[in-house]
């Protein structure tokens, strides 16, 4: 177990069992809000470390197509992303999008940049690696994941069901909550600059951000058209209209965390600007495309100094010196 | 001449009683929650969603009952629904998903 793990174990131990029923809004930045888990899936060291080798090795061997695993994606050596605009596993007739880092993906209540999944379990269960229908079949055949799955779930066998539930475990513990910000705001005065400081005064202020990126996540977990440019070489997106066809949805998508922002460039859900530089500049002129967009949208006259205290800020979301993930003994 | 005025008096003398059954209700949006989460109502009462929160809110409904877009508006701005028929309608925020609320509306 990596000592990365550990912690997020410990974290996610502690919120998930402190109070029963939905989770509070977290209006807070200095405090998680409590992980929604699902019953019979609270995340034990067992479900978790299975979960961490079915994620790592859902690769050729197990693998719908032959050729791609969860972690081709959803990379750990790139901020639990790929590095790439969009992803590279994008079906025909689906339109390109970026891919999404795990980062604090338990406390999400919606999946996906159009919100049509609602549970990690879920969205294992429906991914690409799932779509044939032996893949239960596969991993039974590797005699060393029976006890594994019997470690972490007793009597339920190896099922596409325990497959997923222990890739969401897994995913569960992907969590963020030792950056420069969070040392600051847990009373380290000096654990952020005061070029960072003005930044976050800026963001809850006058640049407006926390109108969707607040709260402990960075998420207000809504769906937003944001005024972003489509690329001539893509497709018209719908975005959530495509699932709530109604004007305001017309090409809005599911706001973003913004931790360990500075690891999961490219940025936007069509991956268009390759730095938050970029990014900046966008909300400061106040998107690109008019109407729709969400009515926040608007031009910020930020001054050179106040956008180098936004990106001052948005750095603290980084946690400096990640410890290296390392790869488990996959089972024979 | 009093001859159109009689014929109207029965609608005259219905009105009154339409607007006695006809309630208004406020639905408030704060904290990005509804309040009340749930209501009972009548046909013909009117839903005032009030946004209680310094940020937008869109509330709408897909509900086969009564589908409805009351678009996006900041806050202290009120729009109204009228309900037109009996049913369930589940309202949500299309900005904020988590944000559901259900009206109950009777005959």
């Amino acid at each position: 177990m990596s000592p990365r793990i550990l912690p997020a174990i410990t974290l996610v131990a502690s919120v998930a069992f402190a109070e029963s029923g939905p989770p509070p809004w977290s209006e807070r930045y200095d405090l998680p809000p409590p992980m929604p888990i699902p019953e019979g899936n609270e995340p034990t060291p067992a479900r978790i470390e299975l979960g961490r080798a079915l994620f790592l090795f859902f690769d050729p061997r197990l693998s719908g197509p032959d050729w791609i695993s969860c972690a081709s994606c959803h990379n750990p050596a790139l901020g639990w992303s790929d590095g790439l605009p969009v992803a590279f596993g994008t079906r025909p007739g689906e339109p390109p999008r970026a891919t999404p880092t795990l980062f604090n993906v338990g406390y999400a209540t919606v999946l996906m940049w159009d919100g049509r999944r609602r549970d990690l379990e879920h969205e294992a269960l429906t991914s690409r690696n799932f779509e044939v229908a032996d893949v239960v079949r596969r991993v039974a055949a590797i005699e060393g994941y029976a006890p594994l799955f019997e470690a972490a779930y007793p009597g339920e066998g190896i099922t596409r069901q325990t497959i997923a539930k222990a890739i969401a475990a897994f995913e569960r513990s992907i969590v963020s909550h030792d950056t420069p910000f969070d040392r600051w705001q847990r009373g380290e005065a000096d654990a952020v600059s005061a070029a960072a400081k003005r930044g976050f005064a800026l963001f809850r202020g006058k640049a407006n951000c926390d109108a969707c990126h607040h709260g402990y996540n960075f998420t207000d977990d809504g769906f937003h058209n944001i005024g972003l440019i489509t690329p001539e070489r893509f497709p018209q997106d719908p975005g959530r209209g495509k699932w709530v066809p109604i004007a305001s949805q017309a090409g809005a998508f599911r706001t973003p965390t913004l931790r360990e922002i500075g690891r999961t460039a490219p940025y936007m859900h069509n991956g268009i600007y390759a730095t938050l530089e970029e990014v900046v500049e966008h909300y400061d002129r106040g998107g690109d495309v008019h109407p729709p967009r969400h009515p926040n949208i608007r031009p910020l006259g930020l001054t050179d100094r106040e956008k180098a205290d936004l990106l001052a800020f948005l750095h603290s979301l980084t946690t400096p010196d990640h410890e290296p993930f390392s790869l488990p003994n996959l089972p024979r | 001449m009093f001859e159109p005025i009689l014929r109207l008096a029965p609608f005259l003398a219905a009105l009154p009683g339409l607007a006695a059954h006809a309630a208004d209700h406020q639905v408030r949006q704060h904290d990005k929650r509804f309040e009340p989460p749930q209501l009972r109502a009548k046909v013909g009462d009117v839903v005032h969603f009030l946004n209680d929160d310094p940020f937008y809110h869109n509330i709408y409904s897909l509900s086969e009952t009564q589908p409805f877009d009351l678009g996006s508006y900041p806050q202290g701005e009120s729009r109204p629904l009228k309900l037109e028929r009996p049913g369930v309608i589940e309202v949500e925020c299309a900005l904020h998903p988590r944000m559901r609320m259900t009206i109950v509306v009777e005959e």
